[in-house]
């Protein structure tokens, strides 16, 4: 997902407790920050947090790749809101995990030099128009899947991060399908760019949500604290029954020719995507991680003199006022 | 860390003339940069009509070990509670 494979932190604390802290979680209650909580907890949630707080602000690059070539003024505009809601959402994540100890500037630095991670699918490029359609439906909609249980996640500043998230994310998702259905519906040629970008974009989209359970070894923990709500599966297999029916509408044809209704389970088979491009991409070696890294690396660096310059300014305002008092 | 803009607590009220709620929280170099980004971050969708921002180092705030001492006392009052007393149908609204 935006959090892929995040590894829970073993915790060493007071068994009694962890048990007590427990309790509270299977009660329902919400950790608050100034709360006791076991270091495993806190330190899993600053990078699951801090992930989530990444891809949002990774992501941008794709879809903001666009911006000054959409199609009309109307959809530059939508756009543009759009990237500026996953600019809001990064901050609203970045406060959340900075509730637990670690700062701003760190996060940022970890993201920078590799030491955290961002979700995969922004290593993918967008090549025309219709991948932006694509990415607000498939990936802002894959996102969704997972963000909606996060809103009852078991660490305050979280899931209330999420529940604003969530009541932007449903636009994120319309704008995007109503884009690629313009395409789906127009000339031949545009429909063909349609299909192309779902055949491209499907498969990453599912690797979204990180690797099969079978494989998914640290879940248990994360679950039973209530930072991961759904496994992997659960989740992908929601998004592929959710999704089929929003392309057959569009009249394209599936992606994956795997996909077949399931009369007994209920629900659709699929083809797993292929895992070793997964372990590739978050290795580094997707087409374009090297591109993002370095665009981050070099926002942040030309950023510097007006984050100094304004933080200069604003001190010499209040030794000014402090010395006419 | 080094040169970290500071953090600002941030309060939005809404249209309905309700108080001001905490909303979040960003990083700002000063107060009136803390308001504009606010109405940046947080009022994309006509959430408000007016901002306070507060740097988040002046808020003192009370301790979860003294849930005890500050809430239990209240629990035992039921009588705060307009329930807790029966008036007769005949009454009528009260
Ligand atoms: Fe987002
Ligand atoms: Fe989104």
């Amino acid at each position: 997902m935006y959090a892929q494979m995040v590894k829970s932190e073993a915790t060493q604390d007071d068994p009694e407790k962890l048990a007590a802290f427990q309790a509270r979680i299977d009660r329902g209650e919400k950790i608050e920050p100034k709360d006791w909580m076991p270091e495993g907890y806190r330190k899993t949630l600053i990078r699951q947090i801090g992930q989530h707080a990444h891809s949002e602000i990774v992501g941008q690059l794709p879809e903001g790749n666009w911006i000054t070539r959409a199609p009309t003024l109307e959809r530059k505009a939508i756009l543009l809101a759009k990237v500026q809601d996953e600019a809001g959402h990064g901050l609203y994540l970045y406060c959340a995990a900075e509730t637990l100890g670690v700062s701003r500037d760190e996060l940022t630095e970890m993201l920078l030099d590799g030491r955290m991670k961002y979700s995969s699918i922004f290593n993918y490029p967008t090549l025309n128009w219709a991948d932006i359609g694509a990415v607000g439906w498939l990936v802002d909609g894959a996102a969704i899947m997972n963000q909606v249980p996060l809103q009852r996640t078991s660490f305050g500043p979280y899931s209330r991060a999420m529940i604003r998230v969530c009541k932007e994310e449903s636009f994120h998702q319309r704008q995007g399908y109503d884009a690629i259905r313009k395409m789906a519906e127009g000339t031949p040629e545009q429909k063909k760019m349609a299909q192309d970008a779902l055949n491209r974009l499907w498969f990453p989209s599912l690797m979204m949500f990180g690797p099969s359970d079978k494989d998914s070894v640290h879940s248990e923990q994360s679950m039973a604290w209530k930072i991961k709500m759904n496994t992997n599966d659960e989740l992908r297999q929601k998004f592929v029954d959710q999704t089929v029916p929003q392309i057959e509408f569009l009249g394209l044809e599936l992606p994956d020719p795997g996909i077949k209704w399931n009369e007994e389970r209920g629900h659709y088979d699929y083809t797993d995507p292929d895992w070793s491009e997964f372990f590739d991409v978050i290795k580094g070696n997707g087409p374009c991680n090297t591109d993002r890294l370095a665009a981050r690396n070099n926002a942040w660096k030309d950023g510097a003199w007006v984050r100094d310059g304004l933080l200069a300014h604003a001190q010499k305002k209040a030794a000014r006022k402090h010395a006419a008092e | 860390m080094k040169n970290e803009w500071p953090l600002w607590e941030i309060f939005i009220r809404g249209q309905h003339g309700m108080s001001h709620r905490h909303v979040g929280s960003l990083h700002a170099p000063d107060a009136e940069m803390a308001i504009k980004n606010a109405r940046d971050v947080y009022t994309r969708r006509n959430e408000g009509v007016s901002i306070w921002v507060v740097e988040a180092n002046h808020i003192a705030a009370s301790s979860p070990g003294d849930k005890g001492p500050l809430y239990e006392p209240s629990e035992s009052k039921v009588y705060r509670h307009p329930t807790f007393f029966d008036i007769p149908e005949e009454v009528g609204a009260m």
